[in-house]
């Protein structure tokens, strides 16, 4: 009976009615603002539809989940790691549709039908990815927490090289750009490690581009 | 982050006008930075209209020679086009000098235009910012302004535009295409897009309530040299202190544009006539009237030294 739902209001939607408040006296940001708006009496959710590691999946989500968010507290992939959540660090990176994204800085909702690899995707401790594989041969981690984006990161750096994307260090950007440690650091640079592995992940990373090109 | 309403929009038209009759709608593209800026409650829309399934990815060519650039063209794709890298370098190397790999990957060409500046008293909602909350004042006169603007400055604001893409099509002389939401569509010239800050810094653009932004086009290409020098605090990865775009002629004419200098892009075309005479020249008459503050005033040396390499490396 003191159940919250019976009175029709929830802890949160009370929050959120509170901290609406604020969006109230707010002034508008920029010119495409308009007249305040009365706060929401619960968040809006809606269902999404994604491809996680090649199975196929249906949440129903507040709009202001982040696609990290919906890995790691709807679906439990926890592999993807948060670290800044503003899409400085680089610890959230997956490749969606094969591209490689900071996950924190894109909401579910956006994701649609769209496909996720994470680190769970690309291999398991029986049989790692060969970046994986990589990475751990050359110690290129330390506390291991950016590890998964540096790792994701890194798979998606060596497939855009061979697809001929330019990166600032080009000599030429009308040519095709050529695998080098150069390359390799000004590409990963959206993946910051606290402990200072770098030296280590490039060797990673230029022992696996090396097995894939043989 | 405030709660919203989601929508994906259906068609370009649709979409300007649902954002113009919707109250506190914005729309929503990469949301590399909008997102940002909603999880620390700078920006608080209401409703997000998702344009991102638009059919408006897409380079052509167009019947005068140049190319027209959907607005959803993701900056890896547009850095990567052939024809960009082949006719407008200075555009691919202005793209691939901001942001990260994973950012540009998802950054449009119309939300870059659309980014917001990254002065840190706009970022800290503790701070007066006349931009985030008009009226409040400005923290950063008088503040730390080391990045901040040095010209087109006013006493209500100091920011800077904080891309890179924009420098560069500026110096294309680039335009902007529209859809409104009445449905008529509008071109407006990219010298034109972008505001200086005035007593109204919270507007940063000419845009209308409820304006898409369709395409940007650039005019047939100007040959010449191709050059984008950013100067920043990391070799990678960092916001500019100061960038210049440059398209040098074999003769030593040119166009030149900086970034990190002002609310906008900054192009002063009567100082172009200036570059064959050199830098000092040039930077004397684009920086007229200059307004540096204590901590940003090295912005003008070092403007003018970024830009006599690339006089230096066109001359080469």
């Amino acid at each position: 009976m003191n159940n919250p739902s019976d009175i029709g209001v929830s802890r949160r939607g009370l929050l959120t009615s509170g901290a609406g408040f604020a969006a109230v006296t707010a002034l508008p940001a920029s010119a495409s603002n308009k007249e305040p708006v009365a706060p929401m009496e619960t968040p809006p959710t809606l269902p999404v539809q994604l491809k996680v590691n090649g199975k196929a999946t249906e949440l129903t989500v507040d709009t202001r989940t982040t696609l990290l968010d919906a890995l790691r507290e709807h679906l439990h992939l926890t592999g993807t790691k948060k670290g800044c959540d503003h899409g400085q660090c680089g610890a959230c990176t997956v490749m969606v549709n094969g591209r490689r994204i900071n996950s924190c800085l894109s909401l579910a909702v956006m994701h649609d039908g769209d496909s996720v690899t994470t680190i769970e995707g690309l291999g398991t401790p029986e049989d790692l990815h060969p970046m994986q594989a990589a990475f751990v041969k050359h110690d290129g981690y330390q506390c291991g927490y950016c590890t998964p984006g540096q790792i994701c990161s890194a798979v998606a750096v060596l497939d855009e090289i061979k697809a001929g994307i330019p990166s600032h260090v080009a000599a030429d950007v009308a040519a095709s750009p050529a695998f080098s440690e150069m390359e390799i650091r000004e590409r990963m640079s959206g993946n910051i490690c606290r402990c200072g592995a770098y030296s280590n992940i490039v060797e990673a990373i230029r022992e696996a581009a090396g097995r894939r090109q043989a | 982050m405030k709660a919203f309403h989601y929508t994906r929009a259906s068609s370009p038209a649709d979409a300007a006008a649902l954002a113009a009759k919707t109250p506190g709608a914005k729309f929503i593209a990469g949301g590399t930075n909008l997102l940002d800026l909603m999880k620390l409650e700078i920006e608080t829309p209401a409703h997000l209209i998702d344009v991102n399934k638009l059919a408006l990815d897409r380079i052509e060519e167009t019947s005068d020679g140049g190319l027209r650039i959907g607005a959803l063209v993701r900056n890896t794709d547009l850095a990567a086009d052939k024809r960009v890298r082949r006719d407008y370098a200075v555009l691919t190397r202005a793209i691939v000098a901001g942001a990260s790999g994973q950012l540009r990957n998802k950054a449009t060409t119309a939300g870059n235009l659309l980014q917001r500046t990254r002065c840190p008293y706009f970022y800290d909602p503790n701070q007066p910012c006349n931009k985030r909350k008009p009226g409040s004042g400005c923290a950063a006169i008088g503040g730390f302004s080391r990045q901040l603007a040095v010209i087109g400055t006013s006493k209500a604001c100091i920011a800077t535009y904080p891309g890179d893409m924009a420098i560069a099509m500026r110096l294309l002389d680039a335009t902007v295409e529209t859809v409104k939401p009445d449905g008529s569509t509008r071109k407006i010239a990219i010298a034109d897009f972008h505001r200086l800050p005035g007593d109204t810094p919270h507007i940063d653009n000419t845009l209308q309530n409820g304006e898409l932004i369709t395409a940007v086009t650039l005019p047939k290409p100007l040959g010449g040299k191709h050059f984008y020098h950013k100067v920043r605090d990391r070799a990678s990865y960092a916001f500019a202190l100061v960038s210049v775009a440059a398209v040098v002629q074999k003769d030593g004419t040119g166009r030149v544009a900086f970034g990190g200098m002002a609310h906008k892009p900054w192009r002063v075309e009567a100082a172009e006539a200036a570059l064959p005479k050199g830098a000092a020249a040039t930077a004397r008459i684009a920086f007229a009237g200059a307004t540096p503050t204590h901590d940003n005033a090295f912005k003008l040396q070092l403007a003018e030294r970024t830009l006599a390499a690339v006089l230096h490396e066109a001359r080469g």
